[in-house]
């Protein structure tokens, strides 16, 4: 059987930053690198960007042969995981081989959520996670005439972008109220919304899909008020869920994800866990939570890989902070910290209609808990070094909110410059 | 991954020298998008007058964050270079990158859509020379760790120098570059005392070396020299000798050495006094200055001790007036300037006699906080109170680091606790002396290059 000392299993963002961190402290320790993905490594987050046509698909890899060469990194591509025996130290792969290692990261990432919609197994339709997903949707996306796009997430709206610009008829279903729930609030959201139907989208939110099924054209979807909606081009992107499945039968304690700890351990010795796969602790609460974003998964992976090479280095996690940005229809839209607003937060806003600049910030104890902008640029690596430091911004609270570029960075540099 | 441990060149920012003008930063937005609009600069300066001024501004992280969490590999930190550089046609405009950075290195440009960084202008950065009080400087001294770090450490390890002294970076950056080929005299002083000598009959050097006396030492080592050469070997003849050693009872031999030309370089480490007997007095130490046998106190005879009352000597100057091969004063806080000395002394000793005066400022003696050595080096120099300049036969006397601003000296003096009890005549004294010597030198550079 073949024997390593250190088996990463997946190959993007968590997983890279897992070796780099391993690397930085063994530099020779056997490393072996698994994935499902055929491909190099790349990042699902550039995927969009691959539907739309603006990024080479082989213009994506993060890294080539050469650096896995360099490093001593044997990389086996095309093979998942398929069983985990913790009790032997072992890795059941796809193909039927098994690795046994000494210790393993779990960077299995995740994949689209199927919704249980009647129908949905007798129609084609896309998803968007892999790079396959994504060449496939690009040209299928120059095809279409008329798109329903399920799920008004960041994915989802993405690709409606992309869709309305080849000039395809597009209608976006949400279930919840407002479109990229969950990200931005409901001003943000309805300034997204407008800059989508601006562009002739149709946005239905509030909109539930209950049955689906084959038609001339591709699908005719029917929603809950009876509305139907036929669609030559049908895309499910209404979430995704851990890929986890080669647990089963061990003795890794998960949830809605894999349970870790603060230095991303699992419930099992020499096992870990991070990036989408994993569910660590959050920062504004000590549950453990599902925060499946690329700057988490990257601190997850690099605090992993440390722990798994004994680097004594490592500061553990300091819980993670949902940070998202957003570009659409050449606006950018950025999310730092909290979208929940705890009992005694004070939330403050400014909408200037005429440029659609739009801020909003939570503060709590005069600590800043999150901020919000729509083309309203800040930098948001220092705004999410004002929530973790709990920097008291009480005396300057009017000038922040009226340069929160400006103020954030002067802080920064009295801080930890 | 790569270059671990190698050192780039890099933008230094001295806060106290800037007053936000924001000059560099129009320098910046001129150079990379073509207007003046510091907006646009991907040098800011923030902060106000009263809290002092800072910058955000690309730090070229050796792990960067921006690079991690970019989804497009658009971002690649060059190891050769350092910079971490921007692929425009791989970029997608997602700003995750602005998120990564804590410290605003990499921001909007809401003239093109696009996040710019700074890219160190391909090495040669607009901000650094539009910055009218020099608070910006472009630092290229890595070169030197780079090449250095990759020479043969000629010194033992361990050294039992004081915590804070300045002479076993000058040490094991001389021995590195003179290399093994070498016959090292160390004469009585901080350097054997330090570990040259060795310990338990073996030598702390990796080369030969030798311990003469105070008085013989570039007599004993012409001799070795001659020998060598006598029997076909091509060495170095290297001493590194203390001020006591050099100015006062070694000077004899070493007059007589450089009258001679004899072929060895004789590099002398001015910490201003006998340190490593317990700070006597030397004819190097400066007026005004506390040692141990120019105490401060009542004295005697109703007159009062206040330090050294007499001068120092200035045995550099002297040295020229011998016309050896290669003269030159150094400094330890400025080591491009003394790298590029020690090579030419190192080429002039196979001629002849070749002479370097490095100020060497001693945390025990001196007395100043162990961490503040290069600062009291770097302030001898930026006072004036010691000029770097080289002397050949054929090009004279230049300076090599003019200050043509100097600082006013009293921020030298307030430096270290051995001026601590100066009068305002003592200071003025000193201030006075040190416009007399520059205007000398810069006599003597004028007249030997006219």
């Amino acid at each position: 059987m073949e024997k390593t000392k250190y088996l990463v299993v997946g190959s993007s963002h968590a997983a890279l930053e897992a070796v780099t961190a391993i690397r930085m402290h063994d530099p020779e320790g056997s490393l072996t690198l698994l994935t499902r993905d055929p491909h190099l490594p790349y990042s699902p987050t550039v995927l969009p960007y691959v539907v739309s046509g603006r990024s080479a698909p082989d213009g994506i890899f993060l890294r080539d042969e050469k650096f896995f060469a360099d490093h001593h990194v044997q990389l086996k591509r095309g093979t998942a995981l398929k069983a985990l025996h913790v009790e032997r130290n072992a890795a059941e792969l796809a193909d039927g081989n098994e690795i046994a290692y000494e210790k393993i990261l779990l960077a299995t990432g995740a994949s689209p959520a199927i919704p249980p919609i009647p129908g949905i197994d007798t129609v084609s339709y896309h998803v968007l996670r892999t790079l396959d997903d994504a060449t496939k949707l690009n040209a299928a996306i120059k095809q279409s005439k008329q798109a329903v796009v399920l799920g008004a997430g960041l994915v989802g709206m993405h690709a409606a972008e992309n869709l309305v610009k080849v000039g395809a008829g597009v209608t976006v279903v949400e279930m919840a109220k407002q479109l990229t729930d969950g990200y931005f609030d409901q001003v943000a959201a309805q300034l997204i919304e407008k800059a989508f139907t601006d562009n002739g989208a149709r946005i239905l939110t509030g909109s539930r899909v209950v049955k689906l099924a084959p038609s001339a054209i591709g699908t005719t979807l029917t929603l809950e008020n009876g509305t139907t909606l036929e669609a030559d081009l049908l895309l499910v992107a209404t979430g995704v869920r851990p890929n986890m499945d080669y647990l089963a039968g061990s003795r890794v304690e998960h949830d809605k994800g894999i349970l870790v700890s603060d230095s991303m351990q699992t419930s099992v010795a020499n096992v870990w866990s991070a990036g989408d796969c994993a569910q660590a602790r959050g920062f504004f609460t000590d549950a453990k939570v599902m925060n499946a974003i690329l700057p988490d998964a990257a601190e997850q992976g690099r605090i992993a890989g440390m722990a798994m090479a004994g680097d004594p280095g490592l500061k553990t996690y300091p819980g993670g902070v949902p940070l998202n940005t957003y570009h659409f229809f050449g606006r950018h839209a950025i999310s730092v910290g909290s979208s929940k607003v705890p009992e005694g937060a004070e939330v403050v806003t400014r909408f200037d209609e005429a440029s659609g600049r739009y801020l909003k910030a939570i503060f709590k104890d005069g600590c800043l808990l999150g901020i919000y902008g729509v083309n309203e640029f800040f930098d948001a690596g220092v705004m999410c070094q004002l929530i973790l430091r709990r920097i008291d911004l009480s005396a300057m609270k009017q000038r922040f909110l009226a340069e929160p570029m400006k103020v954030g960075r002067e802080i920064m540099s009295k801080t930890w410059r | 991954m790569a270059n671990f441990g190698g050192a780039y060149n890099t933008i230094a920012f001295d806060a106290n020298k800037c007053d936000g003008c924001g000059d560099c930063m129009t320098a910046c937005a001129t150079a990379k998008v073509g207007v003046g609009d510091t907006a646009r600069s991907r040098i800011q300066i923030v902060g106000s007058e009263s809290d002092g001024f800072e910058l955000a501004l690309c730090r070229q992280c050796g792990d960067p964050k921006c690079v991690t969490v970019c989804p497009a590999a658009a971002l690649t930190k060059n190891f050769a270079s350092g910079v971490i550089e921007w692929d425009g046609a791989k970029c997608v405009d997602c700003l995750l990158c602005t998120i990564g950075c804590a410290y605003a290195g990499i921001a909007l440009d809401a003239g093109t859509g696009h996040v710019a960084k700074c890219d160190a202008c391909d090495g040669a950065p607009a901000c650094v020379p539009a910055c009218p009080h020099e608070a910006l400087t472009y630092v290229t001294t890595s070169r030197i760790y780079n090449e250095v770090g990759d020479w043969e450490d000629l010194f033992a390890p361990g050294l039992a120098g004081c915590q804070g002294c300045n002479t076993e970076l000058l040490m094991r950056h001389t021995l590195r570059r003179v290399g093994p080929e070498t016959v090292l005299a160390t004469p009585p002083g901080c350097v054997p005392g330090m570990g040259s000598v060795g310990f338990n009959g073996t030598t702390g050097t990796k080369i030969p070396v030798f311990h003469p006396l105070l008085t013989n030492t570039a007599a004993m080592l012409a001799g070795i020299k001659r020998q060598y050469k006598r029997v076909g070997r091509e060495v170095n003849a290297l001493a590194i000798a203390g001020d006591g050693g050099a100015s006062d009872v070694g000077f004899q031999s070493l007059s007589g050495a450089a009258e001679r030309n004899e072929q060895i370089l004789f590099m002398v480490v001015d910490n201003e006094g006998y340190m490593n007997t317990g700070m006597q007095r030397s004819s190097c130490t400066p007026y005004g200055a506390w040692t141990s046998t120019t105490p401060i106190g009542k004295g005697s005879g109703g007159m009062p001790s206040q330090g050294k009352t007499q001068d120092a000597k200035n045995l550099p100057l002297i040295m020229v007036n011998h016309r050896c091969e290669y003269v030159a004063t150094a400094s330890t806080a400025y080591m491009e300037d003394l790298y590029d000395k020690l090579d030419k002394a190192i080429q002039a000793s196979k001629r002849g006699f070749a002479y370097l005066h490095v100020y060497s400022p001693c945390t025990t003696g001196w007395r100043f906080p162990t961490d503040q050595n290069m600062e009291v080096a770097r302030k001898a120099v930026e006072t004036n109170f010691v000029m770097l300049w080289e002397y050949n036969p054929k090009d004279g006397l230049e300076f090599t680091r003019p200050v043509d601003d100097p600082l006013p000296v009293t921020e030298y003096l307030k430096a270290m606790g051995r001026f601590r009890h100066l009068s305002p005549d003592q200071i003025s004294h000193i201030q006075g002396k040190v416009v007399e010597n520059l205007a000398f030198v810069k006599q003597m550079a004028h007249r030997q290059s006219a």
